[in-house]
């Protein structure tokens, strides 16, 4: 069927002619339309007239031989990139009716490859999560779940409504951003491929900001060929982010089935956390024997300071939220609530627009850039995550990759590990260094654990070598083999 | 160190949220325990370590000094929750 297909086989078929943009982008809708209500995975659903439109225009491509590289693709597209006159909302109240006037740069070259843009996917509030659990427009319920057991499974975060959805048939690939680890562990728990490519690779311009010397967009997928198809269209050199990188975007999908004969695959000994569960241990010791298998050398390497991670995280992060969220203050754009003083209206609208974690993650940055604290907390964190990345540069000089398991458990019911701030965050574990040295990993489905749930596998590689990184999650994917589908699918049981 | 209750009302004025009492002394808490825990960083040696300041991957570049965008109040102010003419309304503030 239509909505079970990867990206790579919905363009052949495309260009095959075997069916139309306009059917795939057809069953995509009855798909949003029968199971959206139970996933919540769509904030918003682009109308029906405007999808079809877009799908017919990629029709027109098709049928003059001219199609581009993303043609007809029906995607979406995670409610923190901003869409030319459709609601972008953060899945925050703050934002609640925001209609930008103008397109992120990373939908704008989706769209400009062809892309049939399907609806705005749920997130964390701002980003802010890993569980799916803070947006203001509800949770997202993962499409697994465990065998004999109905509970609500989170999906991860914060890109849990782009996971849901790729993972449950209601979009072929979805954009996410990651900025401790929102494409990764939400693709683990869901069963499917997640790319954080190369801070400076995906322009950040247009994407509603969290942290910026960490946020970077990136493809979730069901492949990891759809991977490198859809970071192919998502990348490149943008003069309205300063960070932007100027390097050339190479053919990514070409990376996927180059043999990885003689790659060097280092294991880095301190994610061998203490208390992890057995099952993820077994997990990984199967992808380090495949990975040898598909003749890669395995080395033993050391990242020292990959304790640290977390904490530093959580004081960085939360610093520049509290910069870039300094942004909404109910005059300019976003929701307003009215008092009688200028400094009222900013504490009410800010105090009733941000949720919980929100709020917190705000008052904990403003706290650790503030005077008398800016030196014990913030400059501290700075040097740690330079040591951080030193330690990664270090590995490198060894090893081309680095393979770690994505996230310390398989998805966790709703209601699980929410008392405590610090228990949450601890998802975050192995996807939270990479982000800080700023280089490109990607999430891979390789297995299911005893209760029918998915594991996934973390390749790290150097920075901008997202090729290699797309090399060895190929050999990874073929030898895993993993064909499983979600409890809750478009295909089950129609 | 633990976070008392008078800088928890500093910072939340410091970053316009307005909490009420109660508010307060929740918010406290959950930075006190976020803080015990980041305060690992302390055994971390970074004596002549530098901070890292974004990715460093490109240098910053610089561009011309020159407009490259403009001409669209409308659209900008579109995004406005309450406007007068092409003005942003606040309370008035000087009296």
């Amino acid at each position: 069927m239509l909505t079970g297909l990867t990206l790579t086989e919905a363009r052949a078929g495309l260009a095959a002619r075997k069916f139309s943009a306009r059917e795939l982008a057809q069953a995509h809708l009855d798909a949003i339309g029968r199971l959206n209500t139970q996933l919540n995975a769509y904030i918003t659903v682009i109308s029906e007239q405007d999808v079809l439109a877009a799908a017919d225009a990629a029709d027109a491509r098709y049928a003059s031989g001219d199609a581009r590289l993303m043609d007809g693709l029906p995607v979406g597209v995670k409610d923190l990139f901003c869409t030319k006159g459709v609601k972008t909302t953060a899945a925050s109240k703050i934002l609640a009716n925001f209609v930008p006037p103008y397109e992120s740069s990373v939908t704008a070259r989706l769209l400009e490859a062809g892309s049939v843009f399907l609806g705005k996917t749920n997130l964390d509030e701002f980003a802010m999560g890993s569980a799916n659990i803070t947006s203001a427009f509800g949770s997202v319920l993962n499409p697994w779940k465990r065998q004999g057991d109905d509970s609500a499974l989170v999906p991860g975060g914060s890109s849990g409504g782009s996971a849901a959805a790729v993972a449950a048939g209601l979009a072929l690939a979805a954009t996410g951003t990651d900025t401790g680890g929102s494409i990764r562990q939400p693709a683990a728990f869901c069963g499917i491929v997640g790319l954080k490519p190369t801070y400076g690779r995906c322009s950040r311009w247009g994407t509603i900001a969290f942290a910026s010397s960490l946020d970077q967009a990136g493809p979730m997928t069901r492949s990891v060929a759809d991977a490198g198809l859809m970071l192919e269209a998502m990348a490149g050199f943008d003069e309205k982010d300063s960070t932007s990188s100027n390097r050339p975007v190479p053919e990514f999908s070409k990376a996927v089935g180059k043999s990885v004969k003689g790659l060097r695959v280092g294991i880095p000994a301190e994610y061998r956390a203490p208390g992890m569960p057995e099952e993820i241990a077994k997990m990984w010791e199967q992808g380090i024997a495949w990975l040898r298998e598909a003749g890669c050398e395995v080395v033993d390497v050391s990242l020292p300071h990959t304790k640290y991670g977390l904490a530093t995280y959580y004081i960085i992060a939360p610093a520049e939220c509290s910069s870039n969220l300094a942004r909404y203050d109910g005059i300019r754009f976003g929701e307003r609530k009215d008092a009688a003083t200028l400094d009222g209206i900013y504490e009410r609208t800010r105090a009733e627009g941000f949720g919980q974690e929100v709020r917190n993650r705000i008052l904990m940055g403003t706290y650790v850039l503030s005077a008398g604290y800016y030196d014990a907390y913030y400059l501290k964190a700075q040097k740690v995550r330079t040591l951080i990345k030193r330690d990664f540069v270090q590995a490198f000089e060894q090893v081309d990759v680095l393979l770690t398991p994505t996230a310390p458990s398989a998805a966790f019911a709703q209601g699980e590990n929410m008392d405590d701030p610090v228990q949450m965050y601890l998802n975050d574990i192995f996807t939270v260094p990479a982000s800080m040295a700023g280089v490109p990993a990607m999430s891979v489905p390789v297995g299911l654990d005893s209760r029918g749930l998915p594991l996934g596998l973390q390749i790290i590689g150097r920075h901008f070598d997202e090729e290699t990184v797309l090399s060895v999650g190929g050999a990874l994917e073929a030898a895993a083999g993993f064909a499983h589908k979600p409890a809750l699918h478009a295909e089950a049981g129609v | 160190m633990s976070l008392d209750l008078a800088t928890t009302r500093r910072i939340a004025k410091l970053a316009r949220i307005g909490l009420e009492d109660a508010e307060l002394e929740t918010v406290r808490q959950k930075l006190d325990g976020i803080l015990g825990w980041v305060d690992q960083l302390s055994e971390v040696d970074v004596e002549g370590v530098p901070p890292m300041v974004g990715t460093e991957t490109e240098a910053l570049r610089q561009r011309d000094d020159a407009v490259t965008d403009g001409n669209c109040r409308d659209a900008i102010l579109s995004c406005a929750p309450e406007k007068s003419g092409p003005f942003y309304t606040v309370p008035k503030v000087v009296e």
